[in-house]
C-alpha cells in the first residue's frame, strides 16, 4: 500500500522501531499509510495510552458503594443522593502552558469542563493547583541560604536555593503566573462556572515546568449520565461544535516529551480556547440529551478525532467509519492526517439513534453550532476513516486502544540528594521574639494571600457558593432545592499536593496528599467521599522517576484505603522536564466531600473574641530527633532558614482517619465555630490565618515539651486541627475528641485585633492582626509589581 | 406580576436571577430567548449577566441587534420595567436605553468581590424598599464595569437624580478607595429618565441568600415587587 517509513519520520512521531514493528503486525504485516502513522502515533503516545503508568494505576483503590463510574471514563461519577450524582476530574495542561502560558491554562480548563457535560453533567464548580518557579529573589533574615547551599553543593542539587533563580527567570516566572491565571479567569468567567480556588504554589523546579492542574466537578441526575460508547449499527456519527483547523497538532505527542531549547518552535502545537464556544456547547449538548435521541458522546480533546472515534467504538465492542470530506473545516485543502491530528477546541463526537438525527440537529441550529452527521457506526471492530471517498485509515480501535503498547519500565530506589537530619551548620535564633519571623513567613510566596490569583476568578456565578476561596479549608457549594422544607445538601472539594514531601519521600508526600485533601473537605463538615489524582512527574524512561511514580501509587493507594475514598479517575501527566532538569515528583489529589445540610458548614476563621480556641491533634509529641529530622521539610526551613533536609512528617493514617470522623462530628452537632487545618507554617501561621477575615485575634500558649522554640510555632505534624467555639462546649468536645482517640488541647482564646502567642507562658509573638494581615495579602502583588518596574528600567 | 429573563448566547446569570425571582422572590418568570420578539406578557425584564455573544468585539455590541432589544425598547419607552444586571447594564448601554458606556476596568483585571454601593436615589422602582443613602453590599464579577460619559451627560445625571447607586465605604463614604473599577463619580448603576429602566454592575442576585452570605440584594428584587404591585 505505501513505501516504508524512514526511522526518522518514525522517531519524529514519537514511536520507537519496536513499536513501528507491532503497528505493522497489528495492521495484518503491512506498512501504515501517513495518516495511520500519525493515528497510531496520538494514540500510542503517553499521554493517550498510559503505556508507563498503567501497570501502576491498577494499584489504586476504585470502589466504593457510591462509586457510579469509576476510571476509564471521561470522569468519575459518584451517587450523592436524592437521586443526584457527581461527576468530577482533575487533568494537566502543563506542557502547553509553559509553551503559552494563557492559552495553555484556557484550554486546560475547557478541556475538563468538556470531560464533565459530556457525560451530562452540568458543571458547577472548578479549583486549579498551580506551580510555579520562584517569583521572588531569596532574602532571608539570617542571610542563610547561600551560606547553607555552599555547604550544600558537593552533591550537586541546587534545586533548594531559591536564590539561584535570575531576574531572568523570576521575569518569567511572573509572565508565566500572570499568563497562566488570566487564562484560568478568562475560560472560566465566560463560560460561567464558579472558581472555588485551589492551590498555588512556588518551587525553583517549577521554573522550567510550571505545573496547571485543573479540576472540575459537575452535577447529574443519576439516570440522566451519559457515556462515551458507540452503539447501534447503522447509527449516524455526528459532528458538533467548532470547526476544526490546524491548531494542536501533535498537542499528545508533544505532551510526551521533554522540552529542549526548540520547545519554543512547538508553539503552533499548543490550541486555542473559545470559551463563549464552549458554553454554547454545554447548552446544547444539554439540551440535545434531553431529546433522548443520543446513544454516546465524546469529547474531542487530545489526539481529536482520533481519540473520539477509536475510542467510542472500542467503549461500544462496534467500528466507527467517517468521511472526512463532511468535517467542518476552518482552513482549506486539509489532508487527513491534519484532520485527524486536530486538536481544535470545542468539538464533540456523538452517535443518535437512526432516523432521530433531526431532534438533536435542531437544538445545535438554536444554539448556531455545527452539526453534522460525518459517518455511521459499523458492524465489526474498526475504525475506517475515508478521505474523498477512499480509505486513507483501516485500523481495529482494539489497535489503537488496548494493544496500545504497556511498558513495565524498570524502577531504580533514589535517594534524595539532601541530608537526612538536621545539618549541624543549622542554627536556631536565640530570640525571644518570632514576630519578625512569623511577619517573613506569613508574606513568602507559599503561604502568603492568594486574592490577587482568586479574584480574577467568578467566584458567585450560579450562586451556589456557600464557602468561597479564602472563606474556608476547602470550596463548599450548595445543591439548589425547590423544596424549601428540607435542608439543602452540599459539596465540598479541595485540592492538595506538596512537592516537596515527595521529593524527600513519594510515598509518605502522596500520603499527606490525600489525608490534607480530605482533611480540608472534613473541616468544612463535609464527609470525603472520593477523589481524583492529577501525578505529575518527570522522564519515566528513567529508573530513578518510574520509581517516585510507583512509590506514590503506593502512597495514594495506602492513604485512599486507609480513609476509605475511591479514586475515581484522573490524568498522568510525565515528561515534565525541561534540559533534562525534571520536577519534584508532583501528585495532586482532589477530594469530594458531601453535606447532608449545607447550612450546617462551618468557616475557617474567628467570627468573634471571647471564644476557646482547642487543637484537635492526631499524635503525640515525638522524640527530638524525629521532629529535628521533619522540621526540614517545612516551610519555615526552606523560607528562613533557606534549606532542606530530613523527612515529611510522620503521618499515622488510623489516627487521621479518626481525626476528620471526630471533626465532622463537632461539626454537625454544631459545638464549633470555626475550623482550619494546620498546615504550611505550623500553629503559628494557622492562628493569624483565622485572624484576618473578620480582624479578630487570638490569645494562646503552646506547650514547648523541652522542644526548639521554632519546632513548637513553625513544626508542621500532620493530623492537627485548629478551632474556636462557645466556652461552654469545651468539655462535650473533649469528650468526643476522646471517643474518637483524638487528643483536644485547649490553646488559649479569640480576642479582639491582636495576636499573642507564648510559649511555656512567654510571649515569643506580639503583633496587631492588621500588620500581619498587611505583610500576607500584599505580598504576592508587590512582588508581581516590582516586577514592572524592574522591566521598565531596561 | 411576571418577570422575564433574556437569555442571549453566552449569557451566563440567567438562571441565577430566573431562580431569585422564583424560589426567593416568589413570583412568576420566564425565560426569553433572545431571537424572539414576544415579551410574553412580562411586567418586568431582566437582562441577566454574562458574557453575551462572548462579548466578542465589545460588551453588548452584539447583543444590542437581537430581535428581543427591539421589543425591550418598544417596552421600556411605554414605561415597563427593566433591570440591567453586569452584562445586561453594558447592553442597555449599548441599546441607547442608558447613557454612557462601561469601560474596562482601571486594574485592567476581572474582580469578583462583595463591594458596597450607596443608595442615591430611592424614588425608582428599583429601590423604593431602600433608605436614602442606606450602604448595600452586593458582589461584583466584570472586567468591564468602569463606567464613563461626557461631562453634560454626568451633570444631566446628577441634575436629574439619575444615579442610583455610588461605590462607597461601609460607612457611606465615596471615596476613591472604594471605587473598584475607576468609575466616574464611583457610579455603581443609574436609571433612565422615566427611571423605569436600571442598569448596574453589582448583582443582587448573588446577595439574597443568607446561605450566600448576605441579602442586601433581595431589596432591589423586593422593591420592583412592591413598585409593580402599586401600579
Amino acid at each position: 500500500m505505501t513505501p516504508a517509513f524512514s526511522a526518522e519520520i518514525i522517531r519524529q512521531h514519537g514511536l520507537t522501531s519496536g513499536e513501528y514493528e507491532k503497528i505493522k503486525q497489528l495492521l495484518g504485516d503491512r506498512e501504515p499509510t501517513l495518516t495511520e502513522l500519525g493515528i497510531f502515533s496520538v494514540m500510542w503516545s503517553e499521554h493517550c495510552s498510559y503505556k508507563s503508568s498503567r501497570v501502576h494505576l491498577k494499584r489504586l483503590p476504585t470502589r466504593s458503594k457510591r462509586v457510579l463510574q469509576g476510571p476509564g471514563e471521561n470522569a468519575g461519577i459518584i451517587d450523592i443522593g436524592d437521586g443526584w450524582a457527581c461527576a468530577f476530574k482533575i487533568e494537566s495542561h502543563n506542557h502547553p502552558s509553559f509553551i503559552e502560558p494563557f492559552q495553555g491554562a484556557t484550554t486546560g480548563v475547557g478541556g475538563i469542563l468538556r470531560d464533565i457535560f459530556t457525560m451530562g453533567a452540568r458543571p458547577v464548580a472548578v479549583m486549579d493547583s498551580l506551580r510555579f518557579g520562584p517569583i521572588t529573589s531569596a532574602t532571608t533574615k539570617h542571610g542563610a541560604p547561600d551560606a547553607f547551599v555552599r555547604g550544600q553543593e558537593g552533591n550537586g542539587d541546587v534545586r533548594t536555593n531559591a536564590s539561584a533563580a535570575t531576574q531572568a527567570d523570576i521575569h518569567r516566572n511572573h509572565s508565566i503566573l500572570e499568563g497562566v491565571v488570566g487564562g484560568v479567569a478568562s475560560y472560566g468567567n465566560c463560560f460561567g462556572v464558579p472558581n472555588l480556588g485551589g492551590e498555588t504554589k512556588f518551587e525553583p523546579c517549577y521554573s522550567g515546568n510550571p505545573l496547571v492542574n485543573a479540576f472540575a466537578m459537575g452535577l447529574v441526575r443519576k439516570d440522566e449520565i451519559f457515556y462515551a460508547r458507540a452503539a447501534g449499527e447503522g447509527n449516524p456519527v455526528i459532528y458538533v461544535g467548532a470547526k476544526t483547523g490546524r491548531d494542536g497538532i501533535h498537542g499528545a505527542t508533544m505532551a510526551s516529551e521533554e522540552f529542549s531549547e526548540a520547545s519554543e518552535a512547538k508553539r503552533p502545537n499548543v490550541q486555542v480556547g473559545d470559551p463563549f464556544l464552549e458554553k454554547l456547547l454545554l447548552e446544547a449538548c444539554l439540551e440535545a440529551m434531553q431529546t433522548g435521541a443520543i446513544v454516546g458522546i465524546q469529547d474531542m480533546g487530545a489526539a481529536g478525532l482520533t481519540c473520539s472515534t477509536c475510542e467510542m467504538g472500542a467503549r461500544g465492542g462496534v467500528g466507527v467509519e467517517i468521511e472526512l470530506d463532511r468535517v467542518p473545516q476552518r482552513e482549506t485543502g486539509m489532508s487527513a492526517y491534519e484532520i485527524m491530528l486536530s486538536e481544535s477546541q470545542e468539538r464533540m463526537l456523538l452517535v443518535a439513534e437512526k432516523g432521530r438525527e433531526h431532534e438533536v440537529f435542531r437544538v445545535f441550529e438554536k444554539w448556531g453550532l455545527d452539526a453534522v452527521e460525518v459517518g455511521t457506526v459499523t458492524a465489526g471492530n474498526k475504525l475506517r476513516v475515508l478521505h474523498h471517498g477512499e480509505v486513507v485509515a483501516e485500523i481495529s480501535n482494539q489497535a489503537l486502544t488496548d494493544d496500545a503498547p504497556v511498558y513495565k519500565r524498570p524502577l531504580a530506589r533514589w535517594e534524595p540528594p539532601v541530608p537526612r537530619e538536621m545539618p549541624e551548620h543549622v542554627r536556631f535564633s536565640s530570640d525571644n521574639d518570632f514576630t519578625e519571623s512569623l511577619k517573613q513567613l506569613l508574606a513568602s510566596p507559599n503561604i502568603c494571600g492568594k486574592r490577587w490569583v482568586w479574584q480574577q476568578y467568578d467566584h458567585m456565578v450560579q450562586t451556589n457558593t456557600v464557602e468561597a476561596p479564602g472563606a474556608g479549608d476547602a470550596g463548599v457549594i450548595r445543591i439548589k432545592n425547590p423544596n424549601a422544607d428540607s435542608p439543602q445538601r452540599g459539596l465540598a472539594m479541595a485540592l492538595d499536593g506538596n512537592g516537596r514531601w515527595c521529593y524527600l519521600d513519594s510515598r509518605l508526600g502522596a500520603m499527606h496528599a490525600v489525608a490534607e485533601a480530605a482533611r480540608k473537605v472534613a473541616c468544612s463538615g463535609a464527609t470525603p467521599v472520593g477523589a481524583t489524582n492529577c501525578l505529575n512527574f518527570g522522564n519515566p524512561e528513567k529508573p530513578h522517576i518510574m520509581w517516585q511514580f510507583s512509590q506514590t501509587i503506593d502512597g495514594i493507594t495506602k492513604a485512599c484505603e486507609e480513609l476509605e475514598i475511591p479514586i475515581t479517575g484522573g490524568n498522568v501527566s510525565f515528561y515534565n522536564e525541561t534540559l533534562g532538569e525534571g520536577i519534584y515528583p508532583t501528585p495532586v489529589l482532589g477530594v469530594v466531600g458531601m453535606l447532608d445540610d449545607v447550612s450546617k458548614a462551618v468557616k475557617m476563621y474567628f467570627a468573634a473574641p471571647g471564644r476557646t480556641i482547642v487543637l484537635l491533634r492526631a499524635g503525640e509529641a515525638a522524640d527530638i530527633t524525629d521532629v529535628e529530622s521533619e522540621f526540614g521539610s517545612s516551610e519555615y526551613a526552606k523560607e528562613i532558614l533557606g534549606a532542606l533536609w530530613g523527612y515529611p512528617p510522620e503521618l499515622d493514617l488510623e489516627k487521621e482517619a479518626a481525626l476528620q470522623k471526630a471533626v465532622i462530628e463537632l461539626i454537625q452537632q454544631g459545638l464549633v465555630d470555626s475550623v482550619h487545618d494546620c498546615s504550611d507554617g505550623g500553629l503559628a501561621v494557622a492562628l493569624p490565618e483565622k485572624a484576618f477575615a473578620k480582624g479578630v485575634g487570638a490569645r494562646v500558649n503552646l506547650a514547648l515539651n523541652g522542644l526548639p522554640a521554632e519546632f513548637a510555632l513553625f513544626g508542621e505534624d500532620a493530623s492537627r486541627i485548629m478551632l474556636s467555639c462557645d466556652p461552654a462546649n469545651v468539655s462535650r468536645i473533649q469528650q468526643i475528641a476522646e471517643e474518637h482517640g483524638i487528643g483536644a488541647d485547649v490553646l488559649g482564646e479569640t480576642i479582639p485585633e491582636r495576636l499573642e502567642i507564648s510559649l511555656d507562658g512567654h510571649v515569643v509573638v506580639s503583633a496587631a492582626v492588621a500588620d500581619l494581615h498587611q505583610a500576607y495579602e500584599s505580598a504576592l502583588e508587590s512582588s508581581l509589581r516590582t516586577d514592572t518596574e524592574l522591566v521598565s528600567a531596561d | 406580576m411576571k418577570f422575564g429573563v433574556i437569555i442571549f448566547p453566552g449569557s451566563n446569570c440567567d438562571h441565577d436571577a430566573h431562580w431569585t425571582l422564583q424560589q426567593v422572590a416568589r413570583q412568576p418568570v420566564t425565560f426569553l430567548w433572545h431571537e424572539s420578539h414576544d415579551l410574553e406578557g412580562c411586567d418586568a425584564v431582566i437582562v441577566p449577566g454574562g458574557f453575551a455573544f462572548g462579548d466578542y468585539l465589545r460588551t453588548g455590541a452584539i447583543a444590542k441587534f437581537s430581535p428581543v432589544m427591539e421589543s425591550v425598547r418598544r417596552f421600556a419607552d411605554g414605561g415597563g420595567l427593566v433591570l440591567g444586571i453586569c452584562n445586561g447594564f453594558q447592553i442597555l448601554c449599548e441599546s441607547g436605553l442608558l447613557p454612557g458606556a462601561l469601560l474596562r476596568n482601571t486594574g485592567l483585571k476581572y474582580v469578583c468581590k462583595p463591594v458596597q454601593v450607596r443608595v442615591e436615589n430611592v424614588a425608582t422602582p428599583f429601590t423604593n424598599a431602600c433608605s436614602q443613602g442606606e450602604v448595600l453590599t452586593i458582589p461584583i464579577g466584570h472586567m468591564e464595569g468602569n463606567y464613563f460619559c461626557d461631562p453634560a451627560t454626568l451633570d444631566q445625571l446628577h441634575r436629574e437624580n439619575r444615579v442610583v447607586f455610588r461605590y462607597s465605604t461601609e460607612g457611606g463614604e465615596i471615596s476613591a478607595s472604594a471605587n473598584p473599577n475607576g468609575s466616574l463619580d464611583n457610579i455603581a448603576g443609574i436609571c433612565s429618565a422615566g427611571g423605569n429602566v436600571v442598569g448596574m454592575m453589582p448583582h443582587p442576585e448573588r446577595a439574597s441568600e443568607p446561605a450566600l452570605g448576605g441579602v442586601d440584594g433581595m431589596k432591589i428584587f423586593d422593591s420592583m415587587v412592591g413598585a409593580m404591585a402599586g401600579r
